[in-house]
């Protein structure tokens, strides 16, 4: 209070000490006249006893103020009027600070979120995936997944294991809920008991699944997500205990789980008890994700040793039915290889998030250059009140305080105009990103990426602040040493610093641009790809699922999808329609498994594994995927369960050296079954993104006679995607009509995952079309800054030198060889520049292999445009300067003074 | 801040006691405490304006005085300062340990053995 109270009084004491002073004046003076001398001479002499009236008055002041602090909040006045006496010069520096902090803000927020915390579970350094390394199993042991686990591997585990605290298994699906609104398919997460326990979240309503539930012959429950529990019963707290219809059985809702909540990386509607049948699980089955929490102290190697000789066990344990060899996955080489959970999480994600970052961070560092430069030649332009203040007495300790100042509120300003920036930024990456980073809906400005910002401002502001204050603050220094006079041009080290920083700025914008070069063309060379099917932006695809509690017969099941087929084609402006088991690049493999080749033999091992499909005739007709040779399946193979197979080229070349040649060959899938005709052939689709290579594949048709079962079984494809080829495609109207078709053949069938192929097209290059926006828009950002520099440079070099350019002309010199003179100076700075920046960029460029793609990191057409394009930009960013130097007037320079 | 090797400057404290003193016989503003001090030291003491002034804003500060407007002995307005409590009894502290110094450097100084 007493602080307060004396702010207010602070000018009335000022004005009290005034008032005093004065009049103790006077009354001397007054003194002095009565004893006889004259006004003039009293008030003189009056004066000097008293002593130096100001400085007292200072003095006296000072009692009432804190010094450091009110000299600080004048210098902060004083630089505040300075910056808003040049409006231009602090317009810029403050958009490109804004900018500049503000793309690293964004970044860091993100980094924040996906990197550093992507698990939101309590203790989650403890949780591992259950990754396991099986070399032998060929294309079903995935690069990115490894072999996923079966059911009985969970029980075996899960019973027998010493490491873990808990461990469970889960796989995502999809469902059809009815009896609540209009049916509709919601997605699905099936744990294992286990799962719940191992992610420690507890549900915000209800319970979890109990083990009662987990057995098949026990309750039939369900747990909703929070989102799900919100949007369809408006998160009604009664839904504990209501019975809803998923996949036409009835199961009671026990538990609603937390907002947010996923498991590990996938978004749910539903969560549904796994009820492991222990009795009758066979070996195979290979398709669920595993997570365990580690016990404490236990180590994931430790836990691997422990694993792997589960696998044994688990051999012994269970079998694939009576005549077949548990023990022959031994030929799989099955071993643990867990990872944590964090990282199977962020996967590749990472690689691209720490590119942006460094991407941001250069453009900041190629902003501060710049910044540094303009303040060289302001520091310059103060260069006389500074050397005046320092032989006055002023300290270098005060000068540099005072320069420092200006940077450092240049960059707080920055800052803080960067914190709204970062919020567009971020609204704009979270729009545009790759879509599988973890907790994308949480990014946002959180406590932590305001101080990021607060420290980033700062760190900019005294970083470009430092360089002005190295070369400018110094104590006593000799008045106006080195700077031009009439006589002299002012030194060469003047200008070194700033050509010292316009060489750093060239090199780290040749390593952008170059990174941005060679992900345009990596780019360029995914889209050359041929995907395996034409003009995606016309095929619309929505996925329809049969339960089997809503129509069990599969001729029945095929008739419908048929009846699908015809309803959908009598549309006006559908081309073609088809339906698969998947279509390509939607992060979904129907099955793996061997194909025997009729004639080749297998010595001492099995043949590798291939991927298979199941189709409908006029599937590849509507996805346009080209016919090599041969024919494609008609409605009659596949209602006379005819035994018929397509393949991919790939594999046909393989086997039989060419497309043609594998019409009428036969293959099966092993000594049980019948030999299977080769029918036809089409063309290699890349089912896994174009940066993949294509698999060789296997078609079968969606209705066939079940291969694995001793008795006549008909196994078909309840769950398919179609495919429809229209001019409409991705129209709210069209798919209004799709829905209205297939609910006129079967009312209980929603659509689901209703998307274009464009858009599954999109979604799989959207890693690398992120990462190249990024990069595209930092070179081009640093192409503009470095231009802008070297601009800057040599302008100021050319005003600066303009007498000496008077005296040269006046002496005779030709006005194009002074205009060059300067841009060879340009020139010459660039090259240094582009020297380092090409050995930073082929070191660097190796951090950013696993991005690129049909393009080597050191591709020399890269490194030989960038460069040149870099010239061409100083080439142009020093003309407009050199010409005003050869448009100066000799006789006006020499005659100024 | 002695300009003249004459003068010798008084021990820190002393110009606040002094001042303190003289505002408890009466009231006054700076210029007459300047020639108050001056006339019952028979002139031995002379305050230094470039002294006074600060010291008085510190003990203004300290709270040991207060400050009001006020006539001066001409008739023109000024400001005149008055002992508050806290300043009064800081007086009574500071004089007592100056008394007891003054007496323990006598018996030094008139020692002669």
């Amino acid at each position: 209070m007493k602080f307060l109270n004396r702010l207010f009084t602070r000018r009335r004491r000022y004005d009290d000490l005034s008032v005093s002073i004065q009049e103790h004046l006077q009354e001397r003076i007054d003194e002095l006249i009565e004893d006889g001398l004259s006004r003039e001479e009293a008030a003189h002499r009056a004066r000097r006893e008293f002593g130096n009236v100001d400085l007292i008055e200072e003095r006296s002041r000072e009692a009432w103020q804190w010094r450091f602090l009110e000299s600080l909040l004048a210098d902060l006045k004083l630089t505040l009027r300075r910056l808003g006496k040049s409006p231009g010069f602090t317009a810029t520096v403050l958009l490109t600070l804004a900018i500049g902090i503000g793309a690293n803000t964004a970044v860091f927020s993100i980094i924040n979120r996906v990197l550093l915390e992507p698990l939101p579970y309590p203790q989650s350094n403890q949780l591992v995936s259950l990754f396991l390394n099986a070399p032998g199993a060929g294309g079903l042991a995935s690069f990115r997944t490894g072999l996923l686990l079966s059911q009985s591997m969970y029980v075996t585990f899960s019973d027998h294991n010493r490491s873990f605290q808990s461990m469970g298994i889960w796989i995502s699906q999809h469902a059809n809920v009815t009896g609540i609104a209009k049916p509709e398919e919601v997605r699905t997460t099936i744990v294992s008991d286990g799962i719940l326990q191992t992610l420690e979240i507890p549900a915000v309503r209800g319970r979890w699944f109990s083990q009662a539930e987990q057995d098949p012959r026990g309750p039939k429950t369900v747990m909703l997500s929070y989102g799900y529990w919100q949007r369809r019963f408006g998160g009604d707290p009664a839904v504990i205990g209501r019975i809803i219809q998923v996949d036409a059985q009835p199961r009671e809702i026990v538990g609603v789980m937390p907002r947010g909540f996923r498991v590990v990386d996938q978004d749910f509607d539903l969560l549904l008890p796994m009820a492991v049948d222990r009795v009758h699980e066979i070996l195979a089955g290979f398709g669920c994700n595993g997570i365990a929490r580690l016990k404490p102290g236990v180590s994931i190697a430790q836990a691997d040793a422990d694993v792997s000789r589960l696998i044994d066990v688990w051999m012994d344990s269970w079998s694939n039915g009576p005549g077949t060899n548990p023990h022959w996955y031994r030929i799989w080489r099955i071993s643990p290889n867990f990872h944590s959970l964090k990282q199977q999480v962020i996967g590749n994600v990472s690689s691209v998030l720490w590119v942006v970052m460094a991407t941001v961070g250069l453009v900041l560092l190629i902003a501060c250059a710049n910044i540094a430069n303009l303040l060289l030649v302001r520091a310059e332009s103060r260069q006389h009140e500074l050397s005046i203040r320092a032989a006055l007495g002023a300290g270098r300790a005060r000068l540099a305080r005072e320069l420092l100042l200006e940077s450092v509120t240049l960059g707080l300003i920055g800052g803080l105009l960067a914190t709204g920036i970062a919020y567009v930024g971020l609204r704009v990456l979270v729009a545009f990103g790759p879509g599988n980073l973890p907790r994308l809906n949480e990014i946002s400005l959180d406590a932590r990426s305001l101080g990021f910002t607060l420290l980033v401002a700062v760190l900019s502001g005294l970083l470009f602040g430092a360089i002005p204050v190295w070369r400018y603050a110094r104590s006593a220094a000799p008045l106006m040493l080195g700077a031009t006079t009439r006589t002299a041009t002012a030194g060469r080290a003047r200008h070194r610093s700033r050509n010292v920083l316009v060489i750093a700025q060239t090199a780290m914008a040749l390593v952008l641009l170059v990174s941005a070069v060679l992900m345009i063309r990596t780019f360029a060379a995914l889209r050359q790809v041929e995907p395996g099917f034409s003009d995606p932006a016309h095929i619309q695809t929505f996925r329809v699922a049969i339960p089997e509690s809503l129509i069990s017969d599969p001729v029945i099941v095929t008739r419908t999808q048929n009846n699908i087929v015809d309803r959908i084609s009598a549309i006006p402006g559908v081309t073609s329609v088809g339906f698969a088991s998947a279509v390509p690049m939607d992060n979904d493999d129907p099955n793996w498994d061997q194909m025997w080749i009729e004639g080749k033999t297998y010595p001492g091992e099995n043949p590798p594994l291939r991927l298979f499909n199941y189709v409908a005739p006029g599937y590849f007709h509507a996805m346009g995927t080209r016919l090599a040779a041969g024919r494609d399946f008609t409605w009659d193979d596949l209602y006379g369960l005819h035994q018929m197979v397509m393949v991919s080229e790939g594999f046909a070349r393989d086997n039989w050296g060419s497309a043609a040649a594998a019409i009428g060959k036969r293959v099966r899938q092993f000594s049980g079954t019948p030999w299977q005709e080769v029918i036809g052939v089409v063309e290699d689709v890349h089912v896994h993104g174009v940066d993949d290579k294509a698999p060789p594949t296997v078609y079968f048709t969606s209705m066939l006679k079940s291969p694995y079962s001793r008795t006549p079984k008909i196994d078909v494809s309840s769950a398919v995607t179609f495919a429809v080829r229209c001019s409409r495609a991705g129209t709210q109207d069209f798919i209004d009509q799709l829905q209205q078709a297939v609910w006129s053949v079967n009312s209980e069938l929603p659509l689901a995952s209703v998307q274009t192929m464009q858009d599954i097209y999109g979604q799989s290059l959207a890693r690398t079309s992120f990462t190249l926006v990024m990069l595209a828009i930092a070179g081009f950002m640093a192409l503009a800054l470095s231009i802008i520099g070297i601009y800057g440079v040599i302008s100021y070099a050319v005003s600066q030198r303009t007498r000496e350019i008077g005296i040269r002309l006046a002496l005779g010199a030709q006005r194009n060889t002074l205009s060059w003179m300067f841009v060879r100076s340009a020139l010459l700075m660039t090259a240094a520049g582009m020297a380092i920046g090409l050995v930073a960029a082929s070191l660097v460029i190796q951090l950013m292999r696993t991005l690129l793609f049909g393009i080597s990191p050191l591709d020399p057409v890269t490194y030989i445009t960038v460069p040149l394009v870099l010239a061409l930009a100083a080439l142009l960013a020093s003309y407009l300067p050199a010409r005003r130097a050869a448009a100066v007037n000799p006789v006006e320079t020499l005659r100024w003074e | 801040m002695a300009r003249n090797p004459k003068h010798r400057d008084l021990f820190p404290g002393a110009l606040e006691i002094m001042v303190l003193k003289s505002l408890r016989l009466k009231p006054m503003h700076g210029y007459a405490l300047v020639k108050h001090i001056k006339q019952v030291s028979d002139e031995m003491l002379q305050v230094e304006e470039g002294s006074l002034y600060p010291a008085l804003q510190r003990m203004l500060r300290e709270g040991w005085l207060e400050s009001e407007t006020g006539v001066s002995a001409k008739g023109r307005p000024t400001r005149i300062y008055r002992l508050t409590d806290a300043g009064l009894k800081h007086l009574e502290r500071e004089s007592e340990s100056l008394q007891r110094m003054f007496a323990g450097i006598n018996r030094v100084l008139a020692a002669t053995s």
